[in-house]
């Protein structure tokens, strides 16, 4: 019977050094799975390769063989010694390379818990594999179970739910405030790294106009035309809280830029209409006080990081239900996976006949006037016949050395027999 | 009929459960339920009013028990309007256990019929208690929605994002429900006032009679008018407009109970305990 192996290197156990040394691009990576499928030890393969993790899932009949020669082939594709990576490398088996790929798909096992690229990369992979025919049965249900489960985890646990960035966190404040972000005018204060990453994200979600302030006018015209907006004076900043509604702030004024009393005279002119402060700037530069006006909100870096962290509290909480989804699912693919061996489908398949035989023997029994002497030469003979059906099949299937995949042709009787039903 | 009276207060009570439910554990199905409930005991609550509307021919606002009734049955009427609209889920949880509370105020009360039931027949005076008691009830709304919006400004302006903030929506969705609830709520007040003095023409020949329940009426209305127009023309929002909106149910409430039971007016069969 075939196992499952999984190995791999991720950012525990291998700093980016050695991940970036053996990351496969993704031509690469198709080169890389023809290859290692041309090994005879391997019946199939897969490997995905992201800035955090290199993965190798294989299906073997001879497990040292296959991982021995993975091992081989990164080192010689790479041109890097395998003592490099050797102690970075795990290993998982069976269920646990079944777990493991169940985690990773989920984002389990992600640095961010819970983000979502990590599914995709996956279903990338295993696109590659498909058309580079190098998935089979037993991938093909792997990792049609694994997206399964990441989705499930998705829909039924809060894993992703929360904003674990402070752009993004930002946004879903902004949420809370406006209801949606959509025409929302917004106002960037100087620049910064977070501070244009915010806007982007603001972009996504639709925002109307967006103006930008600098001290430097230039390096503010510059930057509005990268957000497609429009550039004003320093001095403007003080007259534009008439009109915009979200305004991200970071300079590296050692003053307040924008004051309660500047905010304070806006308000009636702007009739009430709510103004959300985003300020990551240190020192700060929006006065901590705006945040006491009416329908004016205030939100430093310092907030902003303790929305954080309660939000990875959140999703760490809610990873726990995320594994106890990967334990059924493990256990429900073991029990397909051990179906996939000899003796249960022939057992199966003959308990399936028999009942059959059993119930329409029965039935003619009931609505014919047969004798009952007769009844048991009508059981003898349906039993025969069910071994005789039986007969070829089973030879077929208990073969050895069976040509090409022994699981295609289980797998493929359980189903035109509705075995597992 | 007692028996579908009994009836639609377990379907209230099991709906403000399931909103209960919903407010702890989030799933989408115990909302759904929860609205399901509420319209289930709406129906069973509007089959009862029916029956006594039709059993003694009069709207049965003839004492406390049918006025609660009523204005129970009002709340949760608007109220499976406003979520059908607006779809703001989390106000059931504000709905659904002040149906059911009322509801069972009301069963604590006799439901003796009042011998002065001849004047409760008159078109104008069951367009005016109809049309009163919508507004009663979105100014009700209204009022839960100022709360919930007070609820939620607090944990943004103190950065405590626990239990309210990821359950309650948008700033902006709890204000503009508020305020489509008031506008709703004054338009039918102002009908219903409307309706009741041409049913005092009517009867006693004057609009206005300096009855305490008139001119407490009128303080409500003017109340509420004062509060749209600064809506309208400052642009009172938010905050302001939320304590507005349970300040003036508040009054509102003094109006509908307090007038009745403190002082005196032509209104007092209505809460005849």
């Amino acid at each position: 019977m075939a196992d499952i192996v999984l190995l791999g290197i991720n950012h525990n156990t291998a700093p980016v050094e050695v991940r970036e040394c053996i990351a496969f691009s993704p031509e690469e990576s198709e080169t890389a799975i023809q290859s290692l499928h041309r090994n005879p030890s391997i019946k199939e393969v897969l490997l995905f390769s992201t800035c955090n993790r290199v993965e190798v899932l294989l299906v073997t009949e001879n497990k040292s063989r296959a991982i021995e020669s993975t091992k081989n082939f990164i080192a010689e594709y790479n041109k890097i010694p395998l003592t490099r990576f050797k102690d970075a490398l795990y290993i998982h088996e069976g269920d646990e390379a079944v777990r493991h790929l169940f985690r990773v798909a989920s984002s389990l096992d992600s640095m961010v818990l819970g983000e979502p690229q990590i599914l995709g990369q996956v279903k990338d992979a295993y696109r590659v594999a498909t058309s580079s025919k190098t998935s089979g049965v037993i991938l093909n249900r792997l990792l049609h179970r694994a997206f399964f489960v990441a989705k499930r985890i998705r829909t039924e646990t809060g894993i992703g739910d929360r904003a674990v960035s402070i752009s993004y966190a930002a946004v879903e404040l902004g949420r809370k405030i406006f209801g949606t972000l959509e025409e929302k005018t917004i106002l960037l204060v100087g620049a910064g790294e977070m501070a244009e990453l915010a806007v982007e994200h603001l972009i996504q979600n639709r925002v109307g106009n967006i103006y930008v302030a600098n001290r430097t006018f230039e390096n503010g015209v510059a930057l509005a035309k990268r957000f497609n907006g429009n550039a004003i004076r320093f001095e403007e900043i003080s007259g534009s809280l008439e009109f915009v509604d979200i305004i991200i702030s970071s300079t590296g004024s050692p003053d307040f830029v924008i004051t309660r009393e500047q905010v304070k005279a806006v308000i009636r002119i702007r009739r009430n209409r709510p103004l959300f402060f985003i300020d990551i700037a240190v020192p700060r530069d929006i006065d901590p006080d705006v945040n006491r006006l009416t329908n004016s909100y205030v939100y430093d870096i310092d907030d902003l990081r303790g929305i954080i962290d309660e939000n990875i509290e959140d999703r760490q909480r809610e990873a726990i239900k995320g594994e106890r989804i990967v334990d059924e699912a493990v256990i429900h693919f073991r029990t397909w996976y051990e179906s996939l061996d000899v003796v249960p489908t022939i057992v199966a398949l003959r308990n399936k006949l028999e009942s059959i035989a059993e119930a329409e023997v029965k039935k003619t029994l009931q609505s014919n006037k047969i004798p009952p002497t007769s009844t048991e030469a009508i059981h003898k003979m349906a039993h025969s016949l069910i071994n005789k059906i039986l007969h070829d099949p089973t030879i077929f299937l208990k073969q050895n050395g069976m040509l090409k995949d022994k699981s295609l042709y289980i797998d493929t009787v359980r189903k035109l027999f509705k075995l597992d039903e | 009929m007692e028996i579908v009276f009994i009836l639609a207060i377990l379907f209230y009570l099991t709906s403000a459960a399931g909103y209960f439910a919903f407010l702890f554990l989030q799933k989408a199905l115990l909302h759904r339920s929860g609205y399901f409930l509420l319209l289930a005991g709406f129906m069973c609550h509007t089959a009862t009013i029916i029956y006594g509307f039709v059993s003694s021919g009069h709207m049965p606002v003839s004492n406390m028990h049918g006025t609660l009734s009523l204005a129970a049955w009002t709340i949760a009427g608007m109220f499976l309007v406003v979520q059908y609209k607006i779809n703001i889920r989390i106000l059931g949880i504000i709905a659904a256990p002040l149906v059911t509370l009322i509801m069972i105020v009301t069963t604590l009360l006799t439901n003796e019929p009042s011998q002065t039931a001849s004047i409760f027949k008159n078109f104008w005076l069951i367009a005016h208690v109809v049309v009163i008691f919508i507004g009663e009830a979105s100014f009700a709304l209204a009022c839960g929605l100022g709360v919930l919006y007070l609820i939620q400004e607090n944990s943004i302006k103190t950065k405590k994002h626990r239990f309210f903030f990821k359950r309650l929506p948008s700033l902006d969705l709890l204000d503009s429900t508020g305020y489509v609830c008031i506008v709703v709520g004054f338009t039918m007040l102002t009908i219903g006032l409307i309706t009741g003095f041409v049913y005092a023409k009517s009867i006693w020949g004057r609009f206005w009679s300096w009855d305490p329940k008139e001119v407490w009426s009128g303080i409500t209305w003017l109340f509420y008018a004062a509060l749209l127009h600064e809506r309208l023309t400052v642009g009172w929002r938010g905050r302001r407009s939320a304590i507005m909106a349970i300040i003036g149910f508040g009054v509102l409430l003094f109006t509908f109970l307090g007038v009745n039971l403190f002082l005196e007016g032509h209104h007092k069969d209505f809460t005849k305990i």
